[in-house]
């Protein structure tokens, strides 16, 4: 795709604009979270990976992150998220600490895993979080299920499910999204369409224009938002949730936006045309959300200032601390396969 | 002459059948304009075109139906895991359809379905399993692990050749720490011939995939204490070479069984009933296993390493074998 193929008027013509717009609280907790997202990102992949502090993959969310925090910020504590490989956000949103992230990714005893798995693949009942599997739109049959339960047990609790653009290829999601349907679960299906499956173009990966474009196929609604606008992805996701919530069945939402990133910090993304990048950098979520902000007079300058460094110092303090964390025993290796009395 | 990697010579061999045969393509998820997660497939795609190399929406299961397809017309399709960890999505289509075909119906199925497999790089539970004991238990199948530059190339065109589906793992950790020359006429190395890596007269090490140079580094240090290893490198393991592995045994009487898959239900097991049953009596020890334990793979360095077989465990076992 190049940049003469992208209607500049594609996300005016399609979207959902925002209907209503957060309490002023939670606008800033919003900023909050998306630059806390973006910075801690920024140190795992730019400073951490490089330093070799990092073992593995590392696959970041930059120029996402409107998408997770605007979805998961309305969330009950009792409702469940299954996050994929770019949503960030929703460990933090989701009350994840840094220091538990942060030995996460560097394999530490601490992290959410205890080092049995990196990076984003993280967890956990307590914050109703389900890790991911790397096998792309597992989640999604998983996610049906969570509903399921819910409706089952007459609970009005609800579930959030991500995934790529990619994994709306995979039969897994087909089967979970038609079932969830049939069933009409308290489920939101979020898709972050960022144009790309590492080197795979949209174009290649399906011949419908739009993933929400599938939807009607399973009798659900398919809404499209500008994924780069926190308030159209909040306003989408409120809207969902209460109808799941209130007992009308799922929906899925997709949230166009662009991986600013390679596919992971091995890939330089050549292949991807740099007009594309400069293009969806115009449209960078948290300046663009900061801009909204400040015209409002909701923050100023020096109030963004202000909270970059408290966000700074909170990671600085995280890595400080995992990074003193002790790696596992070896024989934690035989740990935990199955149930053990304690 | 220049040295060829591990991961380059699988490249040459499907290049070379490629050129050789136009029935041959490859089909993956970024296979064609990135040239492969690993770079197998690098610059096939300029060099054949985007109908032999395709780039393919993220559907293993599809990947692989669509190869069996095409090979029941006629074609024959190379199918790329990006990594052998996403087999498990292929799992149908490979155990049911393409098994199966030439039984029911007499028809074959020439696919290679080939992707990376094993651990050691730190890859966690979902990027480092070595997935070969499911097929292994499924008749129709042939399953080959190369070890070596020469046998990447010489068994990747012996599965694209092959009449029958042929799942082809290469240990993802070999790809560039393992390099040698090669020959430059076409070879084939025949599916369902063992190796000896190193002959000896102790203790036979049967083994397979990265494991094979654990045990030549366990075999170079007790070297020094006098205890001499045969190490043999099965490199299929359906059909596996029965005959190489009861002459080792035969000659040797004492035998270690090692792999980086986990022990229950791992080929050691099976070796172990064969030799059992064939080579009783030529035994002058128990038969040892020495594999990962029965846990998924860790990511952590320390957990990782705790779970990988290690040279220590061999030379180990194998004093304690010889000393038997
Ligand atoms: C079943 C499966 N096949 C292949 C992969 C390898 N892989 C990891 S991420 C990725 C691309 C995913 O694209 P998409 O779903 O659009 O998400 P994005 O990375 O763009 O956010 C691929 C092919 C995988 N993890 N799982």
């Amino acid at each position: 795709m190049n940049v003469k193929d992208i209607n500049p008027e594609i996300l005016a013509r399609q979207v959902v604009p925002p209907t209503r717009l957060p309490p002023d609280q939670t606008l800033l907790d919003l900023l909050y979270y998306m630059k806390l997202t973006r910075e801690l990102e920024f140190r795992i992949e730019r400073k951490l990976y490089r330093q070799g502090k990092i073992v593995g993959g590392v696959y970041v969310g930059r120029g996402q992150e409107a998408i997770a925090v605007g979805s998961c910020i309305n969330l009950r504590a009792d409702d469940v998220v299954c996050p994929s490989h770019r949503d960030m956000g929703a460990f933090l949103i989701r009350g994840m600490s840094l220091r538990t992230i942060l030995a996460q990714y560097m394999a530490r005893k601490t992290g959410a895993t205890r080092g049995k798995d990196g990076n984003m693949h993280m967890g956990d009942l307590k914050h109703n979080l389900i890790p991911f599997v790397s096998m792309l739109a597992d989640n999604v049959p998983v996610a049906a299920g969570i509903g399921l339960s819910f409706k089952m047990r007459g609970q009005d609790r609800v579930a959030l499910c991500f995934f790529g653009d990619g994994a709306t290829s995979r039969g897994d999601w087909h089967e979970g999204v038609n079932m969830a349907s049939v069933f009409k679960v308290p489920v939101v299906f979020i898709c972050n369409n960022n144009q790309y499956a590492y080197s795979t173009p949209l174009e290649r990966q399906m011949a419908v224009e739009n993933v929400a474009d599938r939807a009607e196929a399973y009798g659900l609604p398919g809404e499209i938002v500008d994924g780069n606008d926190v308030l159209a992805v909040w306003d989408a996701a409120t809207r969902a949730i209460e109808r799941a919530r209130s007992g009308q069945g799922p929906t899925l939402i997709e949230c166009k936006t662009f991986r600013m990133t390679g596919h992971s910090a091995h890939d330089d993304a050549g292949y991807v045309p740099a007009e594309l990048f400069e293009f969806w950098e115009e449209r960078d979520p948290i300046n663009k959300f900061e801009r909204f902000l400040k015209e409002r007079g909701i923050i100023t300058a020096s109030g963004i200032e202000d909270l970059q460094k408290r966000i700074h110092r909170e990671i600085d303090e995280a890595i400080q601390i995992a990074e003193k964390d002790p790696f596992p025993d070896p024989e934690d290796c035989l740990k935990d396969v199955y149930y053990e009395e304690s | 002459m220049a040295l060829t990697t591990y991961v380059e010579a699988i490249r040459q061999g499907i290049w070379e059948e490629m050129e050789k045969d136009e029935r041959v393509f490859v089909l993956g998820e970024d296979v064609g304009i990135y040239g492969g997660a690993f770079k197998v497939t690098a610059g096939m795609l300029e060099k054949f075109g985007e109908w032999r190399i395709i780039d393919t929406p993220i559907s293993e299961s599809a990947i692989v139906g669509a190869a069996i397809g095409a090979a029941l017309m006629g074609m024959r399709p190379i199918a790329e895991m990006q990594f052998a960890d996403f087999i498990s999505c292929a799992f149908d289509q490979i155990t049911n359809f393409a098994a199966k075909c030439r039984y029911r119906w007499g028809a074959g199925v020439p696919i290679v379905v080939r992707g990376p497999s094993g651990g050691g790089v730190h890859g966690g539970p979902f990027h480092s399993q070595n997935p070969e004991m499911y097929f292994v238990h499924t008749p129709g199948l042939k399953v080959v692990c190369p070890s070596t530059a020469y046998d990447a190339k010489g068994l990747i065109k012996a599965a694209i050749r092959d009449p029958d589906p042929v799942i082809y793992f290469e240990h993802k950790f070999l790809y560039r720490r393992v390099k040698e020359e090669l020959p430059t006429d076409d070879f084939v190395v025949p599916i369902g011939k063992a190796s000896i890596r190193r002959p000896g007269t102790d203790i036979s090490v049967l083994t397979y995939g990265a494991m094979v140079y654990n045990a030549l580094d366990a075999a170079k240090e007790l070297e020094r204490e006098g205890i001499d290893l045969e190490v043999v490198d099965l490199r299929s393991l359906l059909p596996f070479d029965k005959e190489t592995i009861l002459e080792s045994v035969k000659k040797t009487n004492k035998v270690i069984l090692l792999h980086e898959d986990t022990r229950i239900g791992g080929f050691a097991g099976e070796l172990a009933a064969i030799i059992s049953d064939e080579a009783f009596e030529y035994l002058d020890g128990p038969i040892r296993r020495i594999t990962a334990p029965d846990t998924p793979v860790p990511y952590s360095p320390p957990l990782e390493e705790f779970f990988l077989p290690k040279v220590s465990d061999i030379v180990y076992v194998a004093r304690e074998l010889y000393a038997y």
